[in-house]
């Protein structure tokens, strides 16, 4: 169960960046950012460093107090970070894994859209439409995201007392992907 | 074997169409040749993403070229780059004796002046195929006697990552209000 999940293009900035909304977002963006200098050494590591220099997969970047960072590098140079809860033992390597080969699914057929361009955020539309949510909603650990005939969204609710809230729409698949990744181990 | 046909006829007429579909003084101004080569090279792009989803992360330059003439022709034209030569100094000259999508034209110099256009994919397919994989190149085609053609391409070295785009990572918040993160200490300070 990720907590965070974050694609970065080639050129290091960000692609796609989500964290669970109960958390404060700033510190995994922080978080994230600060793994990257991580993937780089371990990538630039030249034979002698105990990951397999061919494999695509680089586990666990570092651990904080809170949290532990799992990191992924397609041969295109994009990175996949993935920040998980400490507290959750019962993840394994191998659920990491699998969880960063969907990803990697979803990211190459996103690529493959012929309405995305290279480059750019993973978003429907750039500056996503959006729309007022009509339901009060609870902000929990339980459950943040909602899936309805339009697709999944996040509702955050924006000041108490006042039940409606703007719902920006991202990208149909690949969001559908990674919410599940948040909600339950793939 | 009818899926060999698909693409070559596919081809054919996307190359047909892009010309028929050419506007006033385009076709002299090399405009077509442009569009084919762009659409090759999204397709490139889209193409080594999902290639490379299993292969090993590769080592050097030379590695991703021997890629190319290897798996990457393999699954787009069902055999392997003849010859590859090179001068270990970023140039690539990529020798195919038997083009698939030159060998229905002619067998020698019939219709040479015409085959530009039908290389111009295929070029745009090396050059977004490397671009993705970190290579910014040029990639240009010859052909002296048909169906062989050799395709060349030049790395452009000096190509510097940007540093950590830190100062551009824009938070979406929440309230459908945008914050762009300016200064680190700002960061510190929550």
């Amino acid at each position: 169960m990720a907590v965070c999940i974050a694609v970065i293009a080639k050129e290091n900035y960000p692609l796609y960046i989500r964290s669970t909304p109960t958390e404060n977002e700033l510190k995994f963006h922080y978080m994230v950012h600060t793994s990257l200098d991580v993937v780089d050494e371990k990538i630039s590591a030249m034979g002698k460093a105990l990951v397999d220099q061919r494999e695509l997969y680089l586990g666990l970047l570092y651990p904080t107090e809170d949290y532990k960072v799992y990191g992924y590098v397609t041969n295109s140079k994009v990175k996949f970070v993935m920040v998980v809860d400490s507290s959750n033992t019962a993840l394994r390597d191998n659920e990491i894994r699998s969880m960063f080969r969907k990803l990697h699914n979803s990211y190459t057929d996103v690529m493959c859209n012929p309405f995305y361009n290279p480059g750019d955020r993973i978003q429907s539309s750039p500056g996503g439409p959006y729309f007022l949510c009509p339901y009060p909603v609870q902000v929990g650990p339980t459950s943040c995201v909602r899936s309805s005939p339009g697709g999944p969204y996040s509702c955050v609710r924006s000041s108490p007392g006042e039940p409606y809230s703007l719902c920006p729409i991202q990208s149909r698949a690949f969001d559908n992907m990674v919410t599940s990744m948040m909600i339950q181990v793939c | 074997m009818a899926d060999e046909a698909l693409f070559l006829l596919l081809h054919n007429e996307m190359v047909s169409g892009v010309y028929k579909s050419a506007e006033q003084g385009e076709v002299e101004n090399g405009r077509c040749i442009t569009k084919l080569e762009n659409m090759g090279f999204r397709v490139g792009q889209g193409l080594i993403e999902r290639f490379t989803k299993d292969t090993a992360r590769f080592k050097d330059e030379l590695d991703i070229m021997k890629f190319i003439c290897k798996d990457f022709w393999t699954t787009v034209f069902k055999k392997q780059i003849d010859n590859l030569r090179t001068n270990h100094q970023g140039i690539y000259v990529l020798q195919d004796n038997k083009f698939r999508l030159l060998t229905q034209m002619s067998a020698g110099k019939q219709y040479l002046e015409h085959a530009s256009k039908y290389l111009a994919f295929t070029c745009g397919l090396i050059r977004g195929g490397l671009s993705n994989l970190g290579i910014k190149s040029i990639v240009t085609a010859e052909v002296s006697s048909m169906p062989a053609c050799k395709f060349q391409g030049t790395m452009q070295k000096g190509v510097t990552d940007t540093p950590n785009k830190m100062f551009q990572w824009i938070l979406c918040h929440r309230n459908g209000r945008l914050r762009r993160l300016t200064k680190p200490n700002i960061i510190l300070k929550t």
